[in-house]
């Protein structure tokens, strides 16, 4: 199998699809000639041309208002939106108008669009170029949420969320863009929605996280391992709806857990996992779960590192709560 | 056009001279009293007299849902009662591969391209048989196999829709055109803006329907500039006024915007002005009373045929009404469909607790 890094990995999705499905078009702020502000479209444009692969004015309510008509008349549109930090000019539409699309007209219609856009912090971006934005589309009901960790998952999820017939917010944390690499089947394969994969088993502490914090949990997983805690990590891989099973079923063997995101703790995915947790496997807990976050601040520049809750700050809760 | 300093700003709005809108850049083809003002070479009697027939179709129905939210029966209903030259006059404007993108003021739409009063009458209810299962307030419909989008509340999102569908029958070769209903109001609003200017850049085949409905009182929060038309400048679409209760200028001013668009020369920027019925000229101006002058000038209706028509509609919506009240409502386990294709585990759990 080739080794890619996650750019290529989604570019290598688009273009099968793209080639499999002539309804498939991209569209966003320059992603046709230049090939995007990251080159996730990188030679689209010279492969399909201009009518599927393209630049758009700088307008994300445009780009998703468009992208709406364009899903509603039977085509397969995946919008990119340069930065989630920028992904509110469109918030309406998503919200009000593709989120409800097919509820509020009685099933008539759908909205299969796939909206993919970089997020998380850890690349001197500063506030506009990092936030985790994810807990903000999760609480609108009738949207699927993607946010894939390595090269495979972000290529079988791709192509997954553009066969999907509900709208897929496709979040790629932009941090491991080019540090994630490995091997990535060639062709068609797809990886389902809604299933979290155990990236490592353990018996003491379930670790639960998603995008590019999976690799900070796997390091502190692999210090506590020299300090005697045995850890479960869970890549959840699709954040809504989540794999609830995969979850509670680790829960219930290692009886603890720690939640990790960069997204603010506060209504965070976290909360939502804890208190799941708390309904279905409340008996089975051998420590109060932990939840290592980003603050309840605006993401900083100069702090980033502090911000992020990097291994370090893993490590000394899953071996607290290990020892609980 | 040019851009004018308002002269009654303390009042908040201004009033537009009496006979602007006979200006010569307001299309119109029929006086007050139903007589021919230009040619008409591409009127079709038979056509006119079927456009008059849906008109008076829909405002029956807009009155008597009308009544049935003052009684309290249904939810809060706007409808366009009165705005039937811009709203029908439109609908047959378009030919039947074209779509419309409604707001919620405009279900009668529907009426206009075979849609039942039957279901006009159960999506007022929201009950088991309402076409969006009772999920949104009056207004709210979708109907798709009549190539009319859903409507929805936020002001202006449907124009990108439009815009979008237009720009998607374009990219697939289809001779396709999208036609959007919007108040003057929405010209203020993000999506308008979003909207023109892809129209524009991607020379979308789209037009773009503003019913300035408040005519001759034009708001000054609103807008600064003269005439909502001139809106299109900056965007590259051009824009068109007509007489909006005029419904052969409407249809005038639609038809040739839509042959525009299928010729490839992209969207056009339609302000109709609308006196609404329950201001000063609404009586005069009524576009049913003066349609049917025209008809009845020209041999083709009579007082009889008016007696005839009442009598049918009546009929209908009485049916229409006993039907859909008698409806079922939804059952409630429904509420947890359509969220997603397939039920998720979670609302599984809801929904079944």
């Amino acid at each position: 199998m080739p080794q890619m890094n996650m750019v290529q990995a989604i570019n290598d999705a688009l273009r099968l699809e793209m080639e499999r499905d002539d309804r498939v078009v991209v569209l966003g702020e320059d992603v046709g000639k230049v090939g995007g502000v990251f080159r996730v479209t990188a030679g689209l444009f010279d492969a399909f041309g201009g009518e599927r692969v393209i630049d758009t004015p700088l307008s994300e309510g445009g780009i998703i208002g468009t992208a709406v008509g364009m899903a509603l008349y039977g085509m397969r549109p995946v919008p990119e939106i340069q930065f989630a930090d920028f992904i509110f000019p469109a918030y309406d539409q998503i919200v009000s108008e593709i989120a409800k699309y097919r509820y509020r007209s009685g099933g008539q219609y759908g909205c299969p669009i796939v909206i993919r856009t970089p997020v998380g912090g850890g690349i001197r971006g500063g506030h506009y170029h990092s936030q985790s934005p994810e807990s903000q589309f999760i609480h609108v009901a009738g949207l699927k949420v993607v946010c894939p960790a390595t090269p495979e998952d972000a290529k079988g999820l791709l192509l997954a969320s553009i066969r999907d017939e509900d709208p897929v917010m496709f979040f790629e944390p932009k941090r491991i863009y080019r540090a994630a690499r490995g091997e990535v089947p060639e062709g068609d394969f797809t990886v389902e929605i809604g299933k979290a994969r155990v990236v490592r088993e353990g018996e003491d502490v379930t670790v639960i996280t998603y995008g590019a914090m999976l690799y900070e949990a796997l390091d502190a997983a692999a210090k506590a391992e020299a300090e005697g805690v045995d850890c479960e990590v869970i890549d959840l891989r699709t954040l809504w709806p989540l794999d609830v099973d995969t979850i509670v079923a680790s829960v219930e063997k290692t009886g603890r857990v720690v939640v990790v995101h960069e997204a603010p703790k506060s209504c965070g995915l976290g909360a939502e996992i804890v208190a799941l947790i708390n309904e279905k496997a409340f008996l089975r807990l051998e420590a109060p779960p932990r939840r290592v976050t980003g603050f309840d601040t605006p993401f900083p520049y100069t702090l980033e590192m502090e911000y992020l809750p990097l291994s370090h700050r893993i490590l000394p809760a899953l071996v607290e709560t290990a020892r609980f | 056009m040019t851009t004018a300093t308002r002269t009654q700003a303390d009042q908040g709005t201004t009033t537009r001279g009496a006979d602007e809108a006979m200006r010569e850049d307001v299309v119109r083809v029929l006086s007050a009293d139903g007589e021919l003002v230009s040619d008409a070479p591409e009127l079709d009697d038979a056509l006119v007299v079927d456009l008059y027939r849906a008109m008076a179709r829909a405002r029956a129905c807009d009155l008597r849902a009308a009544a049935l939210r003052d009684e309290g029966r249904i939810g809060a209903y706007d409808g366009s009662a009165g705005e039937e030259a811009t709203t029908i006059g439109s609908t047959l404007a378009l030919r039947d591969d074209d779509w419309i993108f409604p707001t919620h003021r405009e279900p009668t739409v529907a009426l206009a391209r075979g849609g039942s009063v039957e279901a006009f009458f159960h999506h007022l209810f929201g009950n088991a048989l309402d076409g969006v299962k009772g999920r949104q307030m009056p207004g709210g419909f979708a109907a798709r196999s009549l190539r009319i989008a859903s409507a929805s509340a936020p002001v202006g999102t449907q124009l990108t829709h439009a815009v979008g569908l237009a720009w998607a029958a374009r990219i697939r070769k289809d001779d396709v055109v999208a036609l959007a209903h919007f108040g003057e109001r929405a010209t203020s609003s993000g999506p308008f803006h979003n909207a023109m200017n892809f129209a524009g850049v991607f020379k979308t085949p789209a037009v773009m329907l503003c019913r300035n409905s408040n005519w001759p009182q034009v708001s000054e929060t609103e807008t600064i500039t003269d005439t909502f038309a001139e809106k299109g400048i900056a965007y590259g679409v051009p824009g068109v006024r007509c007489d909006g209760n005029d419904p052969l200028a409407v249809l005038r001013v639609v038809r040739h915007a839509v042959a525009r668009a299928a010729r490839g020369e992209g969207t056009t920027l339609v302000e109709a002005l609308a006196h609404p019925l329950d201001g000063p000229e609404g009586a005069r101006l009524d576009p049913l009373v003066r349609l049917r002058n025209y008809l009845g000038l020209r041999g083709h209706w009579s007082d009889a045929a008016q007696a005839e028509l009442d009598e049918s509609l009546q009929q209908e919506i009485d049916q229409a009404v006993a039907a859909a009240s008698a409806a079922p409502t939804p059952p409630r386990t429904t509420m947890f469909d359509d969220v997603f294709v397939t039920l998720p585990g979670h609302l599984r759990d809801q929904r079944d607790a």
